[in-house]
């Protein structure tokens, strides 16, 4: 019986290369990344971007590892950002000096206090029943906001001042860019912290959890207790991004225990791709660019967010993250090759059929709501007259054109794709046969 | 006491207008196993329907033609989006009705735009249905309760009564067994979806004159009506009814009350000021606190019988 | 071998019963098992056997009687608790965890029984006791190759073969395996009792069947399930000779199979 099990439990393990060079190039890009987008916007948006990665990632926690869908996690990063201006507040009056950079931790308390308090009446049960009581609690929270003016500020929220007290080596966190470096430290860190936490017992047992739960409770776990647990520790960390977050804006407001919120946490999540550890911070990239950037492009972004949605969730429920890793196996086969066409047969023709389908929707929205100062719309340097039957048809057919050829691509691509599965199935079959 | 009977009675007529769309719920949660995010938003959408109907043909065939043509919208949206993800579990079906809500609500606000329609009680339905004590209680609250007591018969009646009914009870516990005797079962959903969708969509009809129609009709009702559907027990009708009565009962008399704890103390005698410990809660009045009443319902049937009211299922 | 002894025994029912609204299943079940034996529970369709496992790990709680582990009480607490009392049980419907490989499952199941409870500050990777024991496991049920391979993608055979690993990882004394080798052919029958015979060497094991060539090769003790009561618990010789046994299930086959004895 020993035979076996000398030689595998001292595998010689050398220092694991893949991973260190992973943190180490993302380490770099956090540091890197703002001398490269030089902008003021730029860097308000990265800022934004390292608030959002911890807190989706936060989520994931739940929701991917432990397959608890919540529809109420905003109230633990929004509690935890009022707690966070109330203290920086409380240490601007004087009280005792409080470091700045350590302002956002007095967040994280928020939220594992809020967590501890809420989270086992929460995780009582399971499965649908587990998101409608998030969603309840969620409404609870909000709708407590506006009855406690003296915590919540009421309509106008709670404001602050980030730079206050002593300058250490001249740091104030004044200027945006001191800010997005301690944000960076903090993003950088926490991530490290949420992806060691895959690998401890309680981490693991949480996705036994998800995947039957019945299970583990005949292994000795309480089901229950791993779930509050992972809730707390989620809450964590989203208190820590809501504490951030009350520095970058120095104001924070009841929108940050919405409803809304929380669903948007959900939306980008999942669209980043929750079965995959990184997938979340695909997410949380793409939440800040749409809310800042794409809003200001067109006023149907909210209308384009729910349908890429739809089709995620019909096509491709693993997320961005899947995808992208469903390539990376393709390639690591050596079969890339002959997706290439496809793929450019899908990128051209959804180009046209989006392009179709966009200008119609925005053709009705300017209708809808700008008709009254000019019913000429400009789309992408194409001047559009809402008005005009031509343009409505012209559009109109570029669409239903480009929708049948991207159905056409999407079939053609679809068979090539299984045959290359079907390839990769058999190989990988013939390499487990094989001692 | 004329405040009491009048309250109870606009609370009941709430209550029912709850049980309205909570039953669609539940039912569609029963017969598939789907949580649909989007019922409130299909409430939304008949209110809207009914009003631009109502505009062009009148009320009387608006009751008719919206929650039908909700009813069509939900039973294609089955066909063609959430039957593909049936194969996926019960979470992605979840999210696709998320995301449908998302675009419902964009979708209204597209065609009707951001503000509230004027959708209004059609004249022959004005005024008092009777005066008690000086008070008047709107015929318009009675003719809602009456559809919503006619529509839960006729549903029970269905159920219980005819062919199809059976078909779908037995849809419901033995999918493949339904199906091998020759029940086409995927259309079966499709109808159960459709029927439930048009439910949401004649409350939407009746309530959205009553109350306000507007885009974020969708999201205040419902949160509520997850919460009465969790405190009456998931998959249990006769629950979900007595939680929308109690729900729609104490929250309608919450509303109306003015006073405060704070009130309270001073008839006994206690000052209360603004520098006693816990003022803000004092000085809370009830008409103030109504919002969250649902809510702490949720958390206390969680504490003390999670199983809800009248639940049989374990969630 | 079994040892009759006066001893507590490992696991005892008395008088257990159990009532579906207003249907009873399980009507009066007594039982006394010894540690250390095997005892096989055979019966018609729909007599309880499962309902009576459930019973036991915790799946449900009784309406009435007494499920005594080691001389405790046990019924009515939670299947974790149980669990953690030293009874372990695998499942009819293969219930593994099929996004985890092989080897993390089997470290699962392993996890709470070396005390690492809820622990959220050790690396796994740095748990060489609970490495070790999953290694060992994985050795016993001989799915070594299929050490990283995520469960799903197992054969049939192969997941119950997981499914027992997961059961005895944990160290527990007394096993239930519930119809362990339904659907699989004879020779995997055959070399699957060999692998549950290995594995519950100094265990008590109580095995639902339906193969009877398995129970009366494997079993120290039968115990005969009709009705929901334990109609005969004796040794196989006697079972098959006991008339009421044979009159309720056995029938002609058992004549069959004692030859021309009779």
């Amino acid at each position: 019986m020993a035979k076996a099990s000398s030689s595998s439990f001292y595998r010689f393990k050398p220092l694991n290369l893949g991973r260190i060079v992973v943190w180490s190039a993302f380490a770099l890009v956090l540091l890197v990344a703002p001398l490269v987008f030089r902008s003021s916007l730029s860097h308000t948006l990265l800022s934004q971007m390292g608030i959002a990665i911890i807190v989706c990632l936060s989520y994931n926690i739940l929701f991917g590892q432990g397959g608890m869908l919540g529809f109420g996690h905003a109230v633990y990063s929004g509690l935890g950002a009022f707690l966070a201006m109330h203290t920086l507040n409380w240490a601007s009056a004087g009280n005792m000096p409080f470091p700045v950079s350590l302002v956002p931790l007095a967040g994280g308390l928020a939220g594992l206090l809020f967590a501890a308090l809420l989270g086992w009446i929460t995780t009582k049960k399971s499965g649908t029943t587990f998101a409608m009581i998030t969603l309840g609690m969620g409404e609870l929270v909000w709708a407590m906001s506006l009855m406690f003016p003296e915590f919540f500020g009421g309509e106008g929220g709670i404001s602050g001042n980030r730079v206050l007290g002593a300058k250490p080596l001249g740091i104030s966190f004044g200027p945006q860019i001191q800010l997005y470096y301690l944000i960076a430290i903090y993003t950088f860190v926490c991530t490290a912290l949420m992806f060691a936490f895959t690998r401890t017992p309680l981490g693991r047992m949480l996705n036994a959890v998800r995947d039957n739960p019945e299970r583990v409770e005949f292994v000795g776990y309480d089901t229950q207790m791993v779930r509050y647990l992972a809730f707390v520790i989620a809450g964590f960390f989203a208190g820590i991004s809501g504490g951030l977050a009350a520095l970058n804006f120095e104001i924070v407001t009841s929108e940050v225990v919405s409803a809304y919120r929380s669903g948007a946490y959900l939306l980008f999540t999942f669209l980043g791709g929750a079965t995959f550890f990184f997938g979340p911070i695909i997410g949380a990239i793409l939440m800040v660019l749409a809310t800042v950037l794409l809003s200001e492009f067109t006023q149907a972004w909210l209308l384009y967010l729910g349908l890429v949605f739809l089709f995620m969730v019909m096509y491709a429920p693993g997320g961005i993250a899947s995808l992208v890793m469903m390539n990376l196996r393709v390639v690591s086969f050596g079969l890339f090759g002959k997706l290439r066409l496809p793929y450019l047969g899908l990128l051209l023709t959804g180009m046209l059929a989006f392009t179709g389908i966009a200008a119609l929707i925005e053709m009705v929205y300017h209708l809808q709501l700008n008709a009254a100062l000019n019913p000429v719309l400009n789309f992408m340097g194409v001047m559009l007259d809402t008005h005009g039957v031509l343009s409505w048809l012209s559009v109109g057919a570029v669409a239903v054109v480009g929708a049948a050829l991207f159905a056409i691509a999407c079939r053609r691509f679809a068979q090539v794709w299984s045959g290359i599965q079907g390839v990769i199935e058999a190989e990988i079959q013939r390499r487990e046969a094989a001692p | 006491m004329e405040f009491f009977t009048i309250s109870l009675l606009n609370g009941v007529s709430y209550g029912l207008l709850l049980f309205m769309l909570s039953s669609g719920l539940t039912l569609i949660f029963s017969m598939m196993g789907v949580l649909n995010f989007a019922h409130a938003s299909f409430y939304m959408l008949g209110a809207y329907l009914a009003y631009s109907v109502s505009e062009w043909l009148g009320f009387w065939p608006a009751l008719v033609l919206a929650p039908l043509l909700v009813g069509l919208l939900g039973a294609g949206f089955e066909k063609f989006c959430l039957r593909r993800v049936h194969k996926f579990g019960h979470v992605p079906e979840l999210l696709i009705t998320f995301g449908l809500s998302y675009i419902l609500h964009e979708l209204v606000q597209l065609v009707w735009g951001r503000s509230a329609v004027n959708y209004q009680i059609p004249p022959a339905l004005h005024g008092p249905l009777f005066t008690l004590y000086g008070t008047q209680f709107p015929a318009y609250r009675g003719f809602m309760m009456l559809v919503a007591v006619l529509m839960l018969v006729a549903i029970w009646g269905l159920l219980t009564r005819t062919r199809i009914g059976l078909v779908i009870q037995a849809a419901l516990t033995h999918p493949e067994m339904a199906e091998s005797l020759g029940h086409n079962v995927p259309r079966v959903f499709m109808l159960v979806f459709g029927g439930g969708a048009a439910l949401a969509g004649l409350a939407g009809v009746i309530g959205g004159n009553a109350f306000v129609t507007e885009p974020g009709m969708a999201a205040t009702v419902g949160s509520v009506i997850f919460v009465v559907v969790v405190v009456g027990g998931m998959g249990s009708l006769a629950g979900a009814f007595l939680a929308s009565l109690l729900i729609g009962c104490v929250q309608t008399f919450a509303v109306a009350i003015d006073s405060s704890l704070m009130g309270a103390a001073g008839a006994l005698g206690w000052q209360v000021t603004p520098e006693t410990f816990g003022y803000a809660l004092w000085k809370l009045k009830i008409s103030q606190v109504a919002p969250i009443l649902p809510y702490l319902f949720l958390v206390l049937i969680l504490i003390f019988r999670p199983k809800g009211l009248l639940g049989t299922r374990e969630g | 071998m079994s040892s009759i002894t006066s001893a507590v025994p490992a696991l005892e029912l008395k008088d257990l019963r159990k009532s579906f609204g207003r249907t009873e299943i399980i009507r009066g079940a007594n039982m006394r098992v010894q540690a250390g034996e095997r005892v096989a529970i055979i019966g018609p369709n729909g007599a309880g056997k499962s309902t009576l496992f459930n019973l036991i790990s915790g799946r449900f709680a009784p309406s009435g009687g007494e499920v005594l582990l080691g001389g405790v009480r046990i019924d009515g607490k939670k299947p974790y608790e149980i669990n953690r009392l030293g009874l372990s049980r695998s499942f009819q419907i293969t219930n593994i965890f099929p996004k985890l490989s092989v080897f993390e499952n089997l470290r699962c199941g392993v996890l709470w029984s070396l005390g690492y409870r809820y622990s959220f500050f050790k690396f796994l990777s740095k748990l060489d006791d609970a490495n070790r024991r999953a290694e060992e496991l994985l050795a016993m049920i001989r799915l070594d190759r299929k050490r990283d391979v995520l469960a799903t993608h197992l054969t049939y055979a192969e997941q119950r073969a997981l499914e027992i690993g997961i059961t005895i990882a944990g160290g527990a004394a007394v096993v239930l395996l519930d119809e362990p080798t339904a659907g699989m052919s004879k020779a995997e029958t055959t070399r699957f009792i060999q692998l549950i015979r290995e594995v519950t060497v100094g265990k008590t094991l109580l095995t639902v069947e339906h193969d009877m060539g398995v129970v009366f090769g494997l079993a120290d003790r039968i115990a005969v399930v009709v009705y929901g009561e334990v109609i005969a618990f004796d040794t196989p010789d006697a079972v098959r000779a006991n008339p009421r046994v044979q009159e309720a299930y056995l029938g002609s086959p058992v004549a069959d199979a004692q030859g021309g004895a009779h």
